[in-house]
């Protein structure tokens, strides 16, 4: 039995995985089964940061992964960014790197600037 | 004719900009804000991490996506807004003066205002760490700013101290950034942040935590050298012997946060020392008639949807006020805080205020297992409560129906009984 | 070759430099950091004392009572903040009423105006918030509190708008006689000079001993405070002092000029330079400080700071021609701030020995300032529409304005690092500690002077504030 905690939403619920069946126990919503199975089988996360900014009213965008995106490529993700330079205006939404890293995310803008 | 607006908010943070929405939506016509940045939003805009908004838009948003959908919300509306804009004076006749740079000084009238300054963060200074005042010792929101905002890096070899969730936010923001997070030490005996960000901040990057723990010394003459950790025992004194050295650029403090209240007090309106904001009727309503307050003004909350459902109360009361002004008194029932529990908000409930039920909002002041939050008027339980587990770190919210109150006397009490 | 080099541009140096520039002389301060006041003058109590301590007959007794006066005037002339609030020695035990006698007849001795003895219901009426322990004290009403390093930055500014020049990040190293004078060895370039003056304050004996051997060594002793917020400023009205022991004058709580309450010092011997507050020095201070004024909270505290005084083997101040042209001003240890303007008078009277010194027909000895804060609505309302930046706050604990920090960054004396605007226009001084101007204000510096903003620093060198950009980005 794994002992896991859940990191869907704030409320951080105790969850216990059985390493053979995947079922999980402790859970308080469908997104903590989900998450409880994935920390087992292969962890995700979802990554924000920034991108380099020109023409706008700061010097940095911030950005998110559209989805999240395996946990051991985090380090890539960021470090993938580097360099990337976008031009105002930009929208919430907008795509500023499709499918970061092989991993199926895009990047995506979150602020209007 | 000077303009009397209906209803004046002042801060367009996430407290701010809700407010604004719900006056709106509640009759008010004239709605100005007062934002004192450059742009609306407040602190969320340098959160630029996930996490927001899953209670009130049922998803998962970034700081800046949260205060982006509320922008656009009050952008729909007619109301106005100001920003780059210092309100220095409220007066008791309910003058704001404000000064910016287009408009110059001006003192505006309205009828009702809701304050929604926000908070700010300790510093050093409160704590008083022993040591030199070298450069690399930053609040966790500043070295969240520089980051985040201004895009520098403040540090390569960084301790954190306090695990309230901006330092822990901070920790896993850094260490992306190729920094070296050596330790997050906390003083109390657990965490001050969410779980989920002891998780997700700190055991992803094996960054250790050492709880009951504090910084007692910072070293450095130009930029910070080193820190000294050191165990403390119950009553927080460092404990001789347990002294751990940190060879490191940066400290970062997130050790709390305290309402930010100038204005409120030179207005003369009450303060509630046990939570440095105003205190506050069951409808957001302060010491003084017409002005309303809410978010972290009044209290810190733990998320943003909170502060929203709590601005949107008031932003309909202020606009309530405007219009019809105060309703006739009827019975006060006053809201103590009992065993465990650190402040109550609101601390009176107005019946005529009273609807359907009326929400009590409140922290205890340490960890709890299993138990039940008692609500008494004198000998008699009027409620009960169960929570699985109870947290410091974790606002408790409570909904009282109109027909208990009623039951009730001048004043009830909230306590917890531990199973 | 210069007329006059001043050493160090504390509050001696200043005060010296500042009457030497309305004088035809040619005349450079050499200061080894990046700024003026880094010194004893940044971290002390802040306080103008009457003139009751020092013993009758001495330099101090006679300096501190002139200074005393001076400095009011000097506060007046170049807009400075200064309160004439008056002091209070609080006596506790009959050893102590003894104490507060023997000050009162010492302070008539040297002329302080106005001194009284109180009785206890006269003193607990005057400040309610003190010890019921109290017996008696002695009420001196011409003590005052002053911003020491705005005080400081204002004379230095004079002198320079009065053609000194200043040069910083210039410690003397080596000091040759020479032709005529005597040549100072830098690190930014050697300087030959008529007449030295040595205001090196807590390394003033080091200094004087690289060309003779000095009368006195610095004894340099750390005397740590608190800071509360201005939430708390009102606890006492004058500033309260217990009865001086053999380290000093004591704790003190007093409020600032700035509206804060300031509680302290303790008295330590420790290293030069030493600024590090300890553990067992602010437990000291806690403990004493409610001696006098039970209520203090402490948990109000927005700063602990340190600053090193120039104790020393002497017992009044060292004004002395150690050489003929090479003026030693030490062992200025309180009242030394106090004393100041009338220790430069006494310098004056050194260098004419070997000068001549002419008054030039005119000189800047005022100063014009705009202080947002201090306006009245109207005043602001002015302010705003003649420049929109005064209409912009960056510290809004202090209400600075960009419009404030902007000034102080062209003026003649700029500052160039975040510290030396929060010494100029208190940005940052306030409840978060620039927490939130902080990174406006660097921005600031860095665009109007046009500076890399990694080289922005946060106080003295080395204290580097960003180490670089994200995102790969170059700065």
């Amino acid at each position: 039995m794994a002992e896991i905690i859940c990191i869907t939403c704030p409320k951080g619920c105790h969850l216990t995985v059985d390493e053979k069946t995947l079922e999980v126990r402790g859970n308080s919503c469908p997104r903590g089964e989900e998450y409880g199975r994935n920390e087992l089988t292969h962890p995700v996360r979802m990554i924000t940061s920034t991108v380099k900014l020109e023409g706008g009213r700061f010097r940095r965008l911030p950005v998110k992964t559209s989805q999240s995106v395996p946990k051991e490529k985090m380090f890539e993700v960021v470090r993938s960014l580097d360099g990337i330079v976008v031009h105002s205006p930009v929208h919430v939404g907008d795509i500023i790197v499709k499918d970061v890293c092989g991993t199926g995310a895009d990047i995506i803008a979150t602020r209007d600037l | 004719m000077t303009k009397i607006y209906d209803v004046i908010i002042i801060g367009g943070g996430p407290a701010g900009l809700a407010a604004a929405e719900a006056a709106y939506n509640n009759g008010a016509k004239d709605v100005l804000i007062l934002e004192r940045d450059q742009t609306l939003g407040g602190i969320l805009n340098q959160c630029i991490h996930n996490g927001f908004g899953l209670h009130y838009f049922k998803e998962e948003l970034s700081g800046p996506e949260y205060a982006g959908r509320f922008i656009e919300l009050v952008n729909k509306t007619n109301v106005e807004v100001q920003t780059d804009t210092m309100v220095l004076d409220i007066t008791p006749e309910r003058e704001i003066h404000a000064v910016n740079g287009q408009k110059g000084y001006q003192i505006l009238k309205s009828r009702s205002i809701v304050l929604c300054m926000g908070c700010r963060e300790r510093t050093r200074g409160a704590i008083s760490i022993p040591g030199t005042r070298p450069a690399g010792v930053f609040t966790a929101g500043a070295a969240q700013r520089y980051v985040n905002i201004e895009g520098y890096q403040v540090g390569k070899r960084v301790v954190i101290l306090g695990s309230g969730d901006i330092g822990l936010i901070m920790a896993r923001r850094m260490t992306l950034e190729g920094a070296k997070v050596l330790a997050c030490v906390e003083v109390m005996p657990y965490s001050g942040g969410l779980t989920r960000n002891i998780v997700q901040c700190l055991h992803d990057f094996n960054i250790p935590l050492y709880l009951s723990h504090t910084v007692t010394k910072i070293e450095g003459e130009g930029r910070v050298e080193r820190v000294t950790v050191q165990e403390v025992d119950a009553n927080r004194n460092p404990i001789p012997g347990t002294e751990m050295i940190f060879d490191c650029d940066t400290l970062l403090l997130s050790v709390g946060l305290i309402p930010e209240n100038e204005l409120t007090r030179a207005a003369g309106i009450q303060i509630d020392r046990r939570t440095n904001g105003p205190v506050v009727y069951e409808n957001m309503e302060t010491s003084m008639p017409g002005v309303f307050a809410a978010g972290n003004v009044v209290h810190v909350h733990d998320l943003v949807d909170y502060v929203t459902a709590e601005a949107q109360k008031a932003g309909a009361a202020a606009a309530k006020y405007a219009i019809a002004g105060e309703p006739e008194p009827s019975r006060h029932i006053t809201v103590k805080n009992g065993n465990a529990v650190t402040y109550t908000v609101p601390s009176c409930i107005r019946m005529e205020n009273i609807d359907k039920s009326a929400e009590i909002l409140f922290r205890v002041n340490r960890v709890c297992g299993a138990s039940v939050i008692q609500v008494m008027s004198g000998e008699t339980r009027i409620a009960g409560f169960k929570r699985e587990r109870l947290a410091p770190g974790e606002m408790e919210k409570i909904i009282l129906p109109r027909v208990l109150l009623d039951k009730a006397g001048e004043e009830i009490t909230i306590a917890i009984e531990e199973a | 070759m210069y007329d006059v080099a001043v050493i160090g541009c504390g509050i001696i140096g200043a005060n010296v430099a500042n009457l030497l520039s309305r004088c035809d002389l040619r005349l450079v301060v050499l200061e080894k950091e990046n700024d003026v006041s880094m010194g004893t003058t940044r971290a002390n109590s802040a306080i103008i004392h009457a003139g009751y301590d020092p013993e009758p007959g001495t330099d101090m007794a006679r300096l501190n009572v002139r200074g005393n006066e001076l400095t009011r005037k000097q506060c007046e002339a170049y807009h400075v903040s200064y309160k004439q609030i008056g002091s209070l020695v609080l006596a506790f035990d009959e050893a102590d009423e003894k104490t507060v006698e023997k000050l009162y007849a010492n302070g008539c001795a040297n002329g302080v105006p106005g001194l009284k003895i109180l009785s206890r219901e006269e003193v607990l009426k005057m400040e309610p918030n003190l010890s019921p322990e109290v017996r008696t004290a002695l009420y001196a009403p011409s003590a005052g509190i002053v911003a020491p390093w705005e005080l400081c930055f204002a004379l230095a500014e004079a002198a320079v708008k009065n053609g000194c020049e200043m040069r910083f990040n210039s410690p003397v190293e080596k000091i040759e006689v020479i032709e005529g004078g005597y040549r100072l060895t830098t690190p930014t370039g050697s300087v030959d000079a008529k007449v030295v003056v040595n205001a090196a304050g807590v390394e003033a004996d080091q200094v004087t001993g690289l060309v003779a051997a000095p009368s006195f060594t610095t004894q340099p002793n750390k005397g740590e405070y608190y800071l509360l917020d201005k939430s708390q400023g009102e606890t006492v009205h004058h500033v309260i002092f217990q009865c001086p022991n053999k380290d000093g004058k004591g704790v003190l709580v007093s409020p600032t000029v700035h509206g804060n309450l300031i509680v302290g010092p303790n008295a330590s011997p420790c290293e030069r330079g030493d600024t590090a507050t300890t553990p067992e020095g602010m437990a000291f201070v806690r403990k004493m400080a409610v001696k006098s004024v039970p209520g203090v909270s402490f948990r109000d505290n927005i700063r602990n700071f340190a600053g090193v005084r120039a104790n020393s083997t002497a017992s009044d101040f060292v004004i002395e021609e150690t050489k003929p042209g090479f003026i030693t001003l030490g062992a200025i240890k309180s009242p030394g701030l106090s004393s100041a303007p009338a220790i430069a008078e006494d310098a004056l009277k050194l260098i004419g020995r070997t000068l001549v010194l002419k008054e030039k027909p005119e000189y800047v000895d005022s100063r014009e300032v705009t202080v947002f804060r201090h306006l009245t609505p109207e005043q602001k309302a002015e302010a705003v529409r003649k420049n929109p930046l005064y209409g912009r706050v960056i510290c809004r604990c202090e209400t600075v304005t960009e419009g404030e920090i902007v000034d102080a960054l062209h003026g003649v004396l700029p500052p160039h690092t975040i510290d030396g605007v929060k010494r100029r226009c208190n940005a940052g001084m306030g409840r978060c500690q620039g927490g939130f101007c902080g990174p406006r204000v660097h921005e600031i510096i860095a665009r109007e002077l046009g500076m890399d903003p990694k080289d922005v620093l946060k106080d003295k060198a080395g204290s580097v504030i960003i180490i670089g950009e994200t995102k790969g980005g170059t700065l």
